[in-house]
């Protein structure tokens, strides 16, 4: 990576609705090794959220500890952010979105930070159905720690290390799909054209939304041995279809076959598309997302794309009743029941 | 000593056929023939076998009629009343009775929390569970009928710290309820929240531990491990109540002061008085009170200023300026991070920046001692070489014990500490007497421990007294501890004298 910040601007850069350009969702520039898929998924994130011409303000990043959760200072540098401690990212987000429901909750984890120390809180996360788009940076190793196995990495992959790991993975995608996730997805840190709709779908349903991307770790383990390396997930990763994105009032441009699409109104009425579908997978329908995350697994295929999504989701909000304003913007006049009605309490307590 | 036989079963089983009811009933029948023998009104008893009842009816009749079965018989089989006798009194004026733990959930509620985020545990379960009964009343928004709070009940008490710590972060007042054990889970978060710079109130009601120890006792033993809970240089502030009102008080102030200070607020009741009912002053609200955001920008502040660092301190008093998430539009952001940052948040490695960084929370913690409560005295009736410092539930017994050793000739001037940080006049205090006895419910005098620390007193300006055998410190006890330290009385401290003991040398 180049250390030397770049001022020169193209200056017909093109700009978003509300006349930003992607610079201005941009961060600082990234420390991590030159080539980390880390680096791919910010850069999706910045695309993403450029197009669907959010404010940056309106976005709060939250991660835990890794490299991946470093990525929250290389994209959207006008977003407040909040790099926490290993493993606890999703209480963090909790009490964020508890205290803001009208902000948007993107979250980056890695694979340590999520399937290892994190694993208690990932799984009650998905649990409450948080409003949150919860995407793992996984490479199946410890990059920070200089490259262990991580509880992703396949059994019988060998990392830069050399010992095949004799470990079974915790496949993110399957475990979120058993607890009641409402959004599943899994993606390539090398396949931005799949990545960035996926990422603008996330934030568009209302509910917990994970996405799980392999991004291989340059330095560790993008050996010929891994199942994490660039070369395995290009010649082994099947996608499940193809994911259009269209926000909210734009017109819908492509045409698609009559029976071939599935087409899904959004919470903020963005309409997404998916066509050319997996053969026996129906989207909507949990049992079939998971056989065919198993089948492929057994196959030695990873399977990618949206994999499963609740048109039905509740978040935790609805689920807890609370005001549509948010609590943090709640004032005294809503919080204090005053001093007469402390004098009742103190009387029924005589 | 006089015995009364009162023939129970053979009324039962005179009065009933049903032989549960002939069980049941037996003591319902000893009250009626209590208030025969000591001459308790029977409609007091009546209306609270009324009150006992609510909602299950039926029963209050089958009640009423034991009581009234066992009155009776001793009326017409013994000399009543006894000598000895119930009357009517009313001494207790406005004063109002309420656990603890009540009080909190009260205090919560009118310091302006909106979610409450914890894992159940013994003896802190009833904060949240008052938390919940009085916003049930109180906080349902008229419009919508829907819920001005949130409550979540974590996977742990890691998950419910880090819920407070991040609706801190984004502006809304939150706590945990917790006891001990859940100190120690929440101790890496709070070492974020101190270094982090955000608002966090934890109400820790503490009960004897180490690890499980005794769950359904009290002991005020979270001293040390709150007070410097988490790895690295941590300090934090602590509350100590001594009763429900200052639970109620000490609640809510927690909110002002964690947003005023920045920092966590750890609350130190503990289960004598959270899971008692207590005499206590009535509650107070005062209608004028504002709440205290602490150093807040909008997004007009941040548009009128040149420049903002998230640690820049600009007051001098080494509170800094925070912003909420989403304030502005291109202002005002920053990553918050729990490794070492500059005064603009960014990440450092420079020794000088951390070094700058941690004087900076140093004088953060000087700037707390002119906000946290200061203690208060009870100056001895003639001067004296002698004082006592006690903090929260040792209040009462302490003070009684006093009493009985002036009544002994021995003059104590005490002070109750209400607050970590110390107050200057903590340290006068313990320069003023020529000894100090520190009072407190644990066995490694952890309160002496940090006044030693704090303020670098040698050990023999404070002597301890202690009691830790899970029950509450009594006044019987201070007193014969007191007494055996007081200068030519022969007597080794507690300390040494247990250790010669276990090591087989025993007198």
């Amino acid at each position: 990576m180049s250390y030397i910040n770049p001022t020169f601007r193209h200056p017909e850069l093109a700009v978003n609705d509300l006349g930003y350009t992607k610079a201005d969702y941009e961060g600082s520039l990234s420390t991590l090794c030159a080539g980390c898929g880390h680096d791919s998924i910010s850069g999706a994130i910045v695309k993403a959220v450029h197009e669907m011409s959010i404010e940056p303000h309106k976005i709060a990043k939250i991660s835990g500890i890794g490299c991946s959760s470093k990525t929250p200072n290389y994209f959207l540098g006008k977003s407040h952010g909040f790099n926490s401690v290993h493993g606890r990212m999703p209480s963090v987000a909790t009490g964020a979105n508890m205290a803001n429901r009208d902000l948007i909750y993107l979250a980056v984890s890695g694979d340590g930070d999520t399937a290892s120390i994190g694993l208690g809180q990932f799984t009650h996360a998905i649990r409450r159905n948080l409003n949150m788009v919860y995407i793992v940076m996984n490479n199946g190793c410890y990059g920070l720690t200089k490259g262990q196995d991580s509880a992703t990495a396949d059994e019988g992959s060998r990392s830069k290390k050399g010992d095949p790991n004799p470990f079974t993975a915790i496949d993110l995608c399957a475990t979120a799909l058993q607890i009641g996730a409402g959004f599943v997805a899994r993606s390539f840190s090398g396949d931005r054209e799949q990545l960035v709709p996926l990422i603008k779908a996330a934030i568009t349903h209302q509910g917990f939304a994970l996405i799980d991307v392999i991004s291989p770790c340059v330095t560790f383990n993008n050996t010929e041995a891994s199942t994490k390396s660039y070369e395995f997930v290009r010649a082994h990763s099947e996608a499940t279809g193809t994911l259009d994105f269209v926000p909210m009032r734009q017109e819908i441009t492509a045409s698609y076959h009559p029976g071939t699409s599935n087409e899904v109104t959004m919470h903020d009425g963005s309409v997404i598309h998916l066509h050319k579908l997996t053969e026996g997978l129906d989207p909507f329908d949990r049992a079939s997302a998971m056989n065919v995350i198993e089948q492929h697994r057994q196959q030695g295929q990873i399977l990618t794309g949206l994999i499963f999504m609740d048109r039905d989701s509740r978040d935790l909000h609805e689920a807890l009743d609370t005001v549509t304003r948010p609590l943090n913007q709640l004032g005294p006049e809503d919080l204090c029941p005053g001093s007469k009605v402390l004098e009742n309490i103190n009387a029924s307590l005589r | 000593m006089e015995i009364i036989g009162l023939p129970l079963t053979r009324i039962c089983n005179r009065e009933y056929n049903d032989p549960r009811q002939r069980q049941l009933f037996k003591n319902v029948i000893y009250v009626g023939a209590l208030a025969a023998l000591l001459d308790i009104d029977m409609g007091v008893i009546t209306e609270l076998v009324g009150d006992q009842f609510k909602g299950k009816e039926k029963l209050v009749a089958p009640n009423i009629h034991a009581l009234e079965l066992g009155h009776q018989y001793t009326l017409e089989n013994f000399d009543c009343p006894l000598s000895i006798r119930v009357e009517h009194r009313d001494l207790v004026g406005d004063r109002i009775l309420i656990d603890g733990n009540s009080a909190i959930g009260l205090g919560a509620i009118y310091g302006g929390a909106t979610l409450a985020a914890w894992y159940p545990i013994t003896p802190s379960t009833s904060v949240v569970d008052a938390f919940e009964k009085y916003c049930k009343r109180l906080r349902i928004d008229p419009g919508s009928g829907r819920k001005n709070y949130a409550i979540v009940q974590a996977e742990d008490e890691l998950a419910a710290i880090g819920m407070v710590i991040g609706a801190s972060w984004n502006g809304a007042r939150a706590f945990t309820a917790t006891s001990g054990p859940g100190i120690s889970l929440m101790s890496e978060f709070l070492g974020l929240a101190y270094f982090a710079e955000i608002p966090t109130v934890v109400m820790d009601v503490q009960r004897a531990g180490p690890s499980t120890g005794m769950p359904t006792r009290t002991q005020q033993s979270d001293v040390l491990s709150s007070a410097y809970a988490s790895h690295g240089d941590t300090k934090h502030v602590l509350l100590f109540p001594s009763t429900p009102r200052e639970c109620f008080d000490m609640a809510a102030d927690a909110f002002d002061l964690a947003e005023r200070l920045q920092t966590p607020i750890i609350l130190m009741s503990d289960l004598d008085l959270g899971m008692n009912d207590n005499m206590s002053e009535p509650l107070h609200w005062d209608d004028d009170r504002e709440y205290d955001r602490g150093k807040v920008l909008s997004a007009e502040d941040l548009d009128d200023m040149e420049e903002f660092g998230r640690y820049l301190d600009v007051d001098k008093d080494a509170i800094c300026y925070r912003t909420y998430p989403g304030t502005h539009p291109t202002k005002g952001a920053f990553l918050t991070r729990g490794s070492s940052h500059d005064e603009y948040a960014t990440y450092t490695e420079s020794g000088e920046a951390y070094e700058r960084n941690m004087h900076r929370l140093m004088a953060k913690w000087e700037t707390a001692k002119q906000y946290v409560p200061g203690p208060i005295m009870t100056p001895a009736a003639r001067e004296t070489g002698y004082g006592v410092i006690f903090f929260g539930t040792s209040e009462a017994s302490s003070l009684e014990a006093l009493d009985y050793l002036a009544e002994e000739g021995i003059a104590i001037d005490a002070m109750r500490v209400r607050a970590f940080p110390f107050n200057d006049e903590v340290e006068q205090f313990i320069d003023a007497h020529e000894r100090t006895f520190v009072i407190e419910q644990n066995r490694d005098s952890q309160l002496r421990t940090l006044l030693m620390a704090e303020f670098e007193f040698g050990p023999d300006k404070l002597k301890s007294v202690l009691c830790f055998d899970g029950t509450p410190i009594s006044a019987r006890n201070i007193r014969k501890q007191i007494l055996k330290k007081i200068p030519g009385s022969n007597v080794t401290p507690l300390r040494r004298e247990t250790a010669r003991l276990s090591s087989g040398e025993g007198s």
